[in-house]
């Protein structure tokens, strides 16, 4: 306790050098809480709108299905069992069915994904109602990732030919009757939404899907021969792990930025130790055993971080709270990360993230300054007395 | 009348390594002083008076030979004990002052008493006394750089003091200080030793400061050459 209050009287007292070297580590604890913050908003915000979007409550696959495989196409699709069509009656799936097939927007060829989905599915937040205006023969929506790579819009036609069961090629019209704009790119990017009932008829494969995707508050605990089932542990192991190493990315860029901060701390205790031999002497001739002035120096240091946190939460919780209301927008392109990704991210910041960020740099600025104030124990108290250089 | 004795030295060598050889910076010293002394050990600069200071103060310790202080050997103590007897016991003067540049006077004067973990009444009671004693109740908040040199020494006194130690080691406490200032100082310091009865030992080669001494023990080149009551 007594080494708290003097460290701190000294921390206030050495003035200036102690408030820089505060002002850059409660900068870096904004930062790295904002940072993570992010991180974790936009975590939370990829696996709401996967859930909502694509995988909803989670997915059953054909046994051969394996969407980074488009060879595997070609033989997931089964006929549904009635067990399915009952639960998709009841709304708690909705079927889809995935053949390959290309465009010809102006003139050029594009190969995409054709996805038939029930226009009155209520599993998927996709906007498949709008398949159900007009009387076009194929009508389709398409995402904004889709419509600006393929230069399609509201109203436009296009040629798309794909092949059916057999293998024969067929071409018709598409009628693009909506455009979606969706945060998961595995919904958007490539892919072409037409009604469930028109694909099965193209493609000669009546009565079957691909994959089925169950509503979000439903859970599908039976068995089918040739089904499987696909839960959020699996859909969603990717996303995890392409945000973890975007975790792990931008904690490179904190550590050089902690070393830094740690370099100025690391320099004041040196100079601090160098500057004070004189106070060092005088604090052993008072009855301070060598233990109790490193101690003091290193809690010091140490209160460097702590006095960070304090009052770096004075302007970081107004701020931090207020990144939180408007969110961060992200840059121009971003969409274009091939994962789920908003125009905005709301950042989230929990009790453990918070304590853990603070316990991190707590505990590095104090083996930062216990380093130097090592120095001490080697000191001949009679020499430091006089502040003689040892 | 050897139980009287705060401190007893017997034999006291001090040697300091030099290259091959070694520095002989006391000799053979022979000591004891009582309690409520006023001594002083004189001499010219490189005479020993610092080390035999620092010897007593437990912040040194002798090659050969033994240096008793309030029942310890200090040649014995560990650093931690030898800590613990100059926290209890001890008040040490410094020709530099060596006050806490950023503390106010009164912080460093309450210095001692946080690390005798005094409460903080009778701590800020005792710290007021002592600035009474050095008459400086009225410069609490002023911090070292806005006082003068005199005014230094004096809360140097007032921090040496305030835990009524039984044993005051000055190192040349005037040596920065004016006639005026020093005569003040070393009126005070009579003071509290006739009051508290305090034992101060003094290392000085300042006139001024030897006027004022009871017993005056002359060192040169690391040996007694003349231990001799001055004053009654």
């Amino acid at each position: 306790m007594t080494a708290i209050k003097l460290a701190l009287r000294n921390l206030i007292g050495a003035g200036l050098r102690t408030w820089l070297n505060v002002f850059v580590l409660a900068l870096i604890l904004i930062l790295i809480i904002w940072h993570y913050g992010i991180i974790d908003g936009w975590n939370r915000m990829a696996i709401r709108d996967m859930i909502a979007w694509e995988i909803g409550g989670g997915q059953i696959w054909t046994e051969n299905y394996d969407p980074y495989d488009p060879f595997t196409l070609e033989d997931s699709h089964r006929v549904l069992p009635q067990s399915f069509k009952d639960e998709i009656e009841k709304g708690n799936m909705a079927p889809i069915l995935i053949t390959q097939a290309s465009i010809y927007p102006q003139g050029r060829i594009m190969s995409i994904l054709l996805k038939g989905i029930d226009p009155s599915q209520q599993v998927s937040e996709l906007p498949t109602d709008k398949l159900l205006e007009g009387d076009e023969d194929i009508p389709a929506i398409i995402g904004t990732g889709m419509a600006r790579d393929s230069k399609l819009n509201t109203g436009d036609y296009v040629t798309v030919r794909w092949r059916d069961v057999d293998g024969t090629f067929d071409a018709a019209e598409v009628h693009i009757v909506g455009v979606f704009r969706c945060d998961v790119p595995a919904v958007d990017n490539g892919q072409m939404w037409i009604p469930i009932a028109k694909l099965q008829e193209m493609t000669q494969m009546p009565g079957e899907a691909t994959l089925l995707v169950t509503d979000k508050d439903y859970t599908w605990t039976g068995e089918e021969a040739g089904w499987v089932l696909r839960d959020h542990d699996y859909l969603l192991q990717e996303m995890r792990e392409m945000i973890k190493m975007k975790k792990v990315g931008g904690s490179v860029f904190y550590v050089i930025l902690m070393l830094l901060a740690m370099l100025a701390v690391f320099d004041t205790q040196v100079l601090s130790i160098f500057r004070r031999q004189k106070e060092i002497g005088t604090y052993m001739a008072m009855g301070m055993t060598r233990g109790q002035v490193i101690r003091l120096f290193t809690v010091e240091g140490a209160m460097h971080s702590t006095l960070a946190a304090v009052l770096g939460a004075i302007p970081g919780i107004p701020f931090l709270i207020w990144m939180e209301k408007v969110g961060f927008a992200m840059p121009a392109g971003s969409d274009s990360l091939g994962m789920a990704i908003s125009e905005k991210i709301y950042p989230v910041y929990s009790i453990g993230l918070i304590i853990s960020v603070m316990l991190i740099v707590i505990i590095t600025t104090t083996i930062v300054s216990y380093l130097p104030s090592r120095k001490i124990a080697k000191m001949n108290p009679t020499e430091a007395i006089k502040g003689k250089l040892q | 009348m050897e139980n009287s004795h705060i401190v007893t030295i017997e034999g006291l060598v001090k040697r300091y390594p030099i290259g091959k050889g070694h520095f002989t910076a006391l000799e053979n010293i022979n000591l004891a002083f009582g309690t409520g002394e006023f001594a002083g050990v004189v001499g010219p600069s490189g005479s020993g008076k610092t080390t035999l200071l620092n010897i007593i103060g437990s912040l040194d310790s002798p090659s050969e030979g033994s240096a008793r202080v309030l029942g310890k050997s200090v040649g014995l103590l560990s650093h931690k004990q030898s800590a613990h007897l100059r926290k209890n016991n001890m008040g040490f003067i410094f020709q530099t002052y060596n006050l806490l540049p950023v503390y106010t006077v009164y912080e460093n004067v309450e210095f001692p008493l946080l690390l005798l973990k005094m409460g903080l009444s009778d701590r800020r009671k005792a710290v007021l006394d002592a600035l009474e004693w050095v008459g400086l109740t009225d410069k609490i908040k002023s911090k070292p750089a806005q006082l003068s040199g005199g005014e230094c020494q004096r809360v140097a006194i007032a921090r040496a003091m305030v835990k009524k130690p039984q044993l005051v080691l000055a190192d040349e406490p005037t040596a920065n200080l004016d006639a005026a200032n020093s005569h003040h100082i070393l009126q005070t310091m009579e003071k509290l030793n006739e009051e508290l009865k305090t034992t101060f030992i003094f290392a000085t080669h300042d006139d001024k400061v030897i006027k004022y001494l009871k017993r005056k023990i002359t060192l040169e080149d690391g040996k007694v050459v003349n231990d001799e009551i001055v004053k009654k």
